[in-house]
């Protein structure tokens, strides 16, 4: 027996492939929401977009075109509330997505016949994905990253200071707006892999794990991303040997990552602290 | 000669909260001015509104004569205060300074080899070109604000504008950046700046404009700086003082004297006197004559002070 082995199933080829997708979508786009100070957008506006995805369901909608639209909704509201009023965004954020999420409850509980077809949504099914579902991540994979290509130099500008950034003539509005529109994607595009319940870890650990190892934009974007691909990976392996759920297991390898990161950034500040008192 | 920025009865207000009201001013191209005032008189408020960011309750903003959505022909080189600067934020200072180039270079997320040239000579010309791959919590004061003056410079601007540029740092850093506006500006660049240090803008800007809420006087610090007008705008006890080419301004505490300000061994007396005492100018002039002894002589060039 191999390490190789599970990848003679179709499944697993599968599973496999659209977590390293969606580790990578989610390290590369939690770079911005982490550094926006926006950690709880990603745990907010999934369970927003579950919302929809239950009026999809009840309304006979595609599911990625009404899940889709409802969290974009969502997002530019989040975003225009924080704009527009003296609201911050976690208070927006728990507002505008708890009220999202509660229509979905509301229907659930209305129409109990289709609670089961949820589960996926909430808990995440990577072993069940589709032909149809790798497709979809890696077309939004794809439109994410050439999104952050064309425009990193004005979403870096607009992330640093939104204000100052439109002195400079960046469309900091139109840069907000189409960052909404690629989150709630990126988000419906992760849900059904990842579950509304840990989707918002991938979006932020390796993130704040890449923050931890550089003080440079660049690499952070980098190591976020490569980080997030290989916890997908080496999760899917380990989840198939140890005999646990996926996404847990992909969740629970980039919280050790950054534990360990933690650990070894403290020790080596330390080290630099006595260092600095030994020359004194 | 047409102004640069036009300001036609402008009044601002946040809600129902009145900050600004009649405001008519002209920045011509060339000038160097500040804008003086207590806190809460408007100045971050009047900046924002001449950057555009900000939309007046009433009158006109006019760019070089048209009320156009001016920014766009309007090149403006912004610098914040320092307090409102993410420090944590993951940059270098090579990334800041190349964020003044967003959308004027190429297509790529990296920078050209025209942005590269340009931030080497930015860089250059304030002294920073060895800090290029430092993070920017790891400067001192002086060089925070030079960082954040470069990214203005690279992106080639018509006026400079500048939120309270001498406040957080030390004194000789406060004269330092003064000296390198003034040098800018004798090289043709418009400036605008805030500040508190009335002493610094006495000695080193050609033009204060003295505001609280609205525009109480303006002119050079010989005709502006005079008691009634620094009363007016600090609505309080200003004092004064000149000797040859220099001005200096203190607030006087309430039932003190201007001797009450000074330590004891300056002049000699104690302070804890209930009859108000007068001022004797000539020594204080002589103290300070004094103190100011070894400090930076205007229009020595940065890289030397850097």
């Amino acid at each position: 027996m191999t390490w190789l082995e599970p990848f003679q199933f179709e499944f697993f080829r599968n599973g496999t492939l659209v977590a390293v997708l969606v580790g990578g979508l989610c390290g590369m786009i939690g770079v911005y929401i982490v550094l926006r100070g926006m950690s709880y957008i990603g745990h907010g506006l999934s369970h927003a977009i579950f919302g929809g995805a239950v009026v999809s369901y009840v309304m006979q909608w595609n599911f990625y075109l009404g899940a889709g639209l409802w969290g974009f909704v969502a997002a530019l509201l989040i975003n225009q509330t924080v704009r527009r009023t003296k609201i911050n965004a976690d208070a927006a954020i728990g507002v505008i997505t708890t009220a999202s999420f509660a229509v979905g409850v509301a229907l659930i509980s209305r129409y109990r016949s289709f609670t089961r077809s949820f589960d996926a949504a909430l808990f995440g099914n990577i072993l069940g994905v589709t032909q149809q579902d790798v497709a979809v991540v890696a077309i939004v994979t794809v439109i994410v990253a050439l999104f952050i290509f064309v425009l990193y130099k004005q979403l870096l500008f607009t992330t640093f200071d939104a204000e100052v950034a439109q002195v400079y003539g960046v469309q900091t509005e139109w840069i907000d707006t189409l960052f909404a529109l690629v989150l709630a994607a990126a988000l419906i595009a992760s849900m059904q892999i990842l579950g509304v319940t840990l989707i918002a870890a991938a979006l932020v650990i390796p993130a704040i794990t890449a923050r931890l190892l550089t003080d440079n934009f660049d690499r952070m974007i980098l190591l976020s991303t490569g980080l997030g691909m290989i916890s997908g990976f080496l999760g899917m392996v380990i989840s198939y040997y140890v005999d646990i759920a996926s996404g847990a297991t992909i969740v629970m390898l980039q919280a050790a990552l950054f534990g360990l990161v933690l650990a070894i950034t403290a020790l080596q500040k330390q080290a630099e602290r006595r260092l600095v008192h030994t020359h004194v | 000669m047409q102004p640069l920025i036009e300001l036609k009865d402008v009044a601002f207000g946040y809600g129902k909260t009145p900050v600004l009201r009649d405001i008519n001013l002209h920045i011509h191209p060339g000038q160097f001015a500040a804008f003086v005032g207590p806190s809460g008189a408007g100045k971050t408020s009047l900046l924002k509104l001449i950057l555009g960011t900000l939309s007046a309750t009433h009158g006109q903003r006019l760019i070089n004569g048209a009320t156009l959505q001016g920014r766009k022909k309007l090149r403006i080189g912004y610098v914040p205060q320092l307090e409102t600067v993410d420090w944590n934020f993951p940059v270098t200072v090579g990334q800041v300074v190349l964020m003044g180039r967003t959308g004027k270079g190429t297509f790529w997320p990296w920078p050209s080899p025209t942005d590269r040239r340009m931030m080497g000579e930015v860089l250059e010309q304030l002294g920073l070109e060895k800090l290029t791959n430092r993070h920017i919590r790891d400067l001192s004061g002086g060089q925070q604000q030079r960082v954040f003056l470069a990214r203005a410079l690279i992106a080639q601007p018509d006026i400079l504008v500048l939120d309270e540029p001498t406040s957080g740092v030390d004194m000789r850093t406060a004269e330092n950046i003064l000296h390198l506006l003034a040098d800018l500006n004798q090289q043709g660049m418009t400036v605008l700046i805030t500040t508190h240090d009335l002493n610094a803008a006495a000695a080193h800007l050609p033009w204060v404009i003295c505001l609280n809420r609205t525009i109480i006087a303006q002119g050079s610090p010989e005709v502006v700086f005079t008691e009634k007008i620094l009363n007016e705008t600090y609505q309080g006890d200003m004092l004064v003082m000149r000797h040859e080419n220099m001005i200096f301004v203190h607030q006087r505490p309430h039932g003190h004297t201007y001797h009450d300000l000074l330590p004891n061994p300056v002049l000699g007396h104690t302070t804890n006197t209930t009859a108000p005492k007068p001022v004797d100018t000539e020594k204080i002039v002589q103290e300070i004559d004094t103190m100011l002894q070894g400090q930076p002589v205007a229009g020595e060039n940065i890289r030397d002070l850097a």
